[in-house]
């Protein structure tokens, strides 16, 4: 499956009106790419071969306590959704959904090849997966936020920053 | 109502305005303009409201079979189905739950349907339930109810909230941004999820296929409400099932753009519990396999399938609850759910919710503030007339009011609505009775009505506010004037001008300039003898009367449709009703051949000219400035466009107000109950008209109200635009040009 140049183009754009940077790599390029956006103590699930590596630095199967003593949460992303610049974050059993969660800023890696034009098409990759074996996703877009204290602030109970490391072949 | 009952809802209202007023106002406007936002950019917009609504209904018409799907598809997933029958068969069974789980602590995402059967009431006596979104958190702890369906605590301003956190938790540097009260609160509430053993959440949508929920949120908390739990309860309404995943997509599009304006919440958990993350333990420091995880949905009926089965209240089932009809609502603007809310649900759709739900009382309380003036029905993602919803739960209400009779208004209007109408409601909803026999004993009448002491009668035996000007009756009736009167030979084109009620009696200028308008467009007009629309009666949920109103209407006219008349109608209300509800009152036939052939004025006109009739006949703008605010009803139809379009057209500079309505909506403004909500509403438009740059313009307005409600606020006159547009003499033209 690729995914054509303009609907990756749309979901760089999508990422940057979601306050969500990007670094697009190869990946070889990935552990640098996230070391770059890394600050410590960083936790995470290991990716899959296809995505490259973690850096070191990135301690995997963390307790709950390394979870809120994060900084960083590496994990990655099952789809991107072009439109909506958002990341479509699995809940496994090694915790990506805790990882993701907890610390302050989330990188997400995720492979150019499953960037999908919009919400119908995401919805059908996952339809699928789900009434095979049920599974979750979360489609997150941006940081979490809240307007409830008077004004917006980013970083209620999940992430305050999120990066996206995007990655072809 | 007796007039006590009026006053103290006076009282009532002009409490909450005054207390919460401003945050409201703030918070919903500012959603609302960001709806007009996001929806601009979706190109599919319309086609996805239709598909919305498309499964919503199918969805609701196999939902006994869907349910059972969706039961099979959790139980094969290793969860646990449900279906509670009220709010205490629900409550018994999530206490059940807790005990079985021995759990100290509950910790909850946001769920209105946990509110309706008030879940942490039940669950209090046995643990500690911590509400963990944010908006609901606040409240409490200042033990208030949610102002608003999705942002629950928007009658708060930050400042408030400071004084609830300083003065609770008395923190080593008082907290004072927002910034910093999001911050403590994050920590406050992250500690109590860490120990929590219980999570509830909602589910806006489930899908039977595969028995995934979806959950929309923005702060994070429903998801650490889940991961952070062994134990997940979701609490839903039966009508949230869907059949698939697939048919998620429109509602993932729509939800946040039609609520708070927001292309997408940062958050849409799909989960198909029990979820695949390992257990935390924060006590012990353990992680756990993810097989630990127990689910339970409750799906809830509470008065739903009766809902299902009820013709009327069907289509409440398709509510997403994403707020649009709230935020759009220029009353709600004003006095937000506290006012304008039932048990559990406000805005809007509330009254079909409450009425399914809780009983006609509940939602008679607050169904009035609902004026019909339709500017949610094209926001609503799932295209419910909300509208319609109200006027049925109105006459159900009227129906079974059994007040005392009263003699004044019942020896005014002999009608055969039920005896125990409302006094109120019974006036206005004939007032096509109270105007001829104004227009017949004019002066008499306006001297009369103008006294103190007939005003003091008025407001006590049928609550209209006597802050209020009264219409003033014309002697000589608009019907009576064109009778007789001799109008364009050999026309290009033919109509019958529909003589309104308030054109007819009481803003007879402003059809002698429509006929001017359309006669020097070689038009030849014709003012037939037909009733009143049927607007008034259906305004007070006076179905019936509005129905014989509808079809001796249609009996007037549809004769000359036949014989190749148009039908142009002055006033937009009535314009929208033979649009809108005539749909509703009529046989189809006629209610198309009518809708097909029946045009706004404007409308009209513009017509005429695109089609090569020549504009030199009418008044030129030269320029001349004007504040047009077009009327409620005429913007749902989209028709202002051709005020404003030939306005321009003429030369006139024109800038337009962009507020959702008048707030004078009909009767509205005059109820002595209302009247302060009214002035609100319409003091967010005269605010407009005189901004810097337009407090001189001459002010212009499409609708009968909206003239009533801008003479009454504005230093300045107003006129419909035709009066600008007719060929006259210049001594005609809005006064001080
Ligand atoms: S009725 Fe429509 S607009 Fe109102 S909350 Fe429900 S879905 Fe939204």
């Amino acid at each position: 499956m690729t995914t054509d140049h303009t609907t990756l183009d749309r979901f760089t754009e999508r990422l940057d009106d979601f306050d969500v940077s990007h670094t697009l790599t190869t990946p070889d390029g990935v552990p640098d790419a996230i070391e770059a956006v890394t600050d410590l103590p960083a936790v995470g699930v290991e990716l899959p071969d296809s995505l490259g590596r973690l850096p070191e630095s990135v301690e995997t199967d963390p307790s709950p306590s390394d979870l809120e003593a994060a900084v960083t949460g590496v994990t990655a992303a099952t789809l991107g959704i072009a439109d909506y610049g958002s990341l479509v974050l699995p809940s496994t059993p090694d915790g990506a959904e805790p990882a993701s969660l907890y610390p302050d800023r989330h990188v997400a890696v995720v492979a150019a090849a499953d960037v999908v034009p919009g919400m119908s098409e995401a919805l059908a990759r996952l339809g699928d997966r789900f009434r095979a074996d049920g599974g979750d996703a979360i489609v997150a877009t941006g940081p979490s936020a809240t307007a409830d204290m008077g004004a917006l602030v980013k970083g209620a109970h999940g992430p305050k920053a999120v990066h996206a490391v995007v990655v072809r072949p | 109502m007796t007039a006590s009952d009026r006053r103290s809802k006076a009282d009532r209202i002009r409490h909450v305005l005054e207390a919460e007023g401003d945050a409201v106002a703030a918070n919903t406007q500012g959603f609302n303009a960001g709806r007009y936002e996001s929806v601009a950019d979706l190109e599919a917009y319309e086609d996805l409201k239709s598909e919305a609504r498309a499964i919503k209904k199918d969805a609701i018409e196999r939902l006994p079979e869907l349910i059972d799907e969706l039961e099979a598809a959790v139980e094969a997933n290793g969860g646990t189905v449900y279906i509670a029958d009220d709010a205490a068969d629900a409550n018994a069974y999530v206490r059940e739950v807790v005990a079985d789980r021995d759990a100290d602590r509950v910790v909850k995402s946001k769920s209105m349907t946990s509110e309706e059967i008030e879940l942490n009431e039940a669950l209090a006596a046995d643990c500690d339930v911590v509400e963990t979104d944010l908006g609901e958190w606040v409240l409490q702890l200042a033990e208030e109810a949610p102002s608003h369906i999705v942002a629950p605590a928007i009658h708060k301003s930050r400042e408030a909230i400071a004084d609830l956190f300083n003065e609770r938790f008395d923190p080593d540097e008082e907290l004072e941004t927002a910034e910093e009260l999001t911050m403590f609160a994050r920590e406050k509430l992250g500690e109590q999820i860490a120990d929590a053993d219980v999570g509830v959440t909602g589910a806006n949508f489930l899908t039977a296929d595969s028995g995934t929920m979806a959950l929309v949120t923005s702060e994070g908390n429903a998801r650490k409400t889940v991961a952070a739990t062994d134990t997940h309860v979701a609490v839903a309404g039966v009508e949230k099932v869907i059949p698939s995943v697939e048919e998620l997509a429109p509602f993932v599009e729509l939800i946040g753009r039609s609520g708070t304006g927001q292309d997408i919440t940062s958050y849409v958990s799909l989960l198909t519990p029990p979820v695949d993350s390992p257990t935390l333990d924060f006590q012990s420091d353990e992680t756990g396999p993810a097989a630990d995880r127990d689910f339970h949905l409750v799906l809830i009926d509470n008065g739903r399938l009766a809902m299902r089965e009820d013709d009327q209240l069907r289509e409440t089932l398709y509510c997403i609850r994403c707020s649009a009809c709230s935020n759009s609502c220029a009353n709600f603007q004003q006095v937000g759910g506290h006012a304008f809310g039932g048990e559990t649900y406000s805005g809007g759709i509330a009254t079909g919710w409450e009425a399914g739900i809780e009983g006609l009382d509940t939602a008679a309380e607050f169904n009035d503030l609902c004026t019909g003036c339709t500017r949610c029905v094209n926001a609503c993602p799932v295209e419910i007339d909300i509208p319609w919803i109200n006027t049925v739960v109105r006459d159900r209400v009227n129906l079974g009011e059994d007040a005392e009779l009263d003699w004044l208004v019942d020896g005014l209007t002999p009608d055969e609505e039920p005896a125990g109408l409302d006094p109120q409601k019974r006036l206005f909803g004939n007032f096509a009775t109270l105007a001829k026999l104004g227009s017949a004993t004019a002066p008499l009448s306006n001297w009369l009505a103008d006294t103190g002491v007939s005003r003091r009668l008025m407001e006590r035996f049928v609550g209209i506010d006597r802050r209020r000007d009264l219409p003033a009756f014309a002697s000589e009736t608009f019907r009576q004037w064109a009778d007789g009167r001799p109008t364009v030979a050999d026309p290009e084109r033919e109509v019958v001008l529909f003589p309104d009620l308030y054109t007819n009696h009481v803003q007879v200028e402003r059809g002698k300039a429509a006929v001017r308008a359309l006669e020097a467009l070689d038009v030849a007009v014709r003012v037939p003898d037909v009733p009143a629309s049927g607007r008034a009666p259906l305004s007070q949920g006076m179905i019936e009367t509005a129905r014989r109103h509808a079809e001796a209407v249609a009996d007037g006219l549809l004769d000359h449709v036949e014989a190749g008349r148009d039908v142009v109608v002055i006033e937009p209300s009535d314009h929208a009703l033979f649009q809108r509800e005539y749909e509703r009152l009529l046989d189809a036939d006629r209610y198309r051949a009518l809708a097909d052939d029946s045009y706004e004025l404007f409308e009209y006109v513009y017509g005429l000219l695109a089609n090569g009739a020549s504009g030199d006949a009418l008044a030129s703008g030269d320029g001349r400035r004007l504040a047009y605010h077009s009327h409620c009803q005429q913007r749902t139809l989209g028709v202002e466009r051709y005020t404003e379009a030939v306005l321009d057209d003429l030369g006139f500079d024109v800038v337009t107000s962009d507020v959702e309505c008048c707030g004078m909506a009909g009767s509205f403004g005059y109820k002595q109950e209302y009247y302060d909500v009214s002035v609100a509403v319409g003091e967010e438009l005269t605010a407009q008209f005189t901004a810097d740059g337009v407090e001189d313009r001459a002010v212009v307005a499409s609708g009968t109200s909206c003239l009533d409600q801008l003479d009454d606020l504005l230093e300045r006159p107003s006129k419909h635009p035709i009066e600008l547009v007719a060929p006259t003499a210049r001594a005609e033209r809005v006064s001080g040009d």
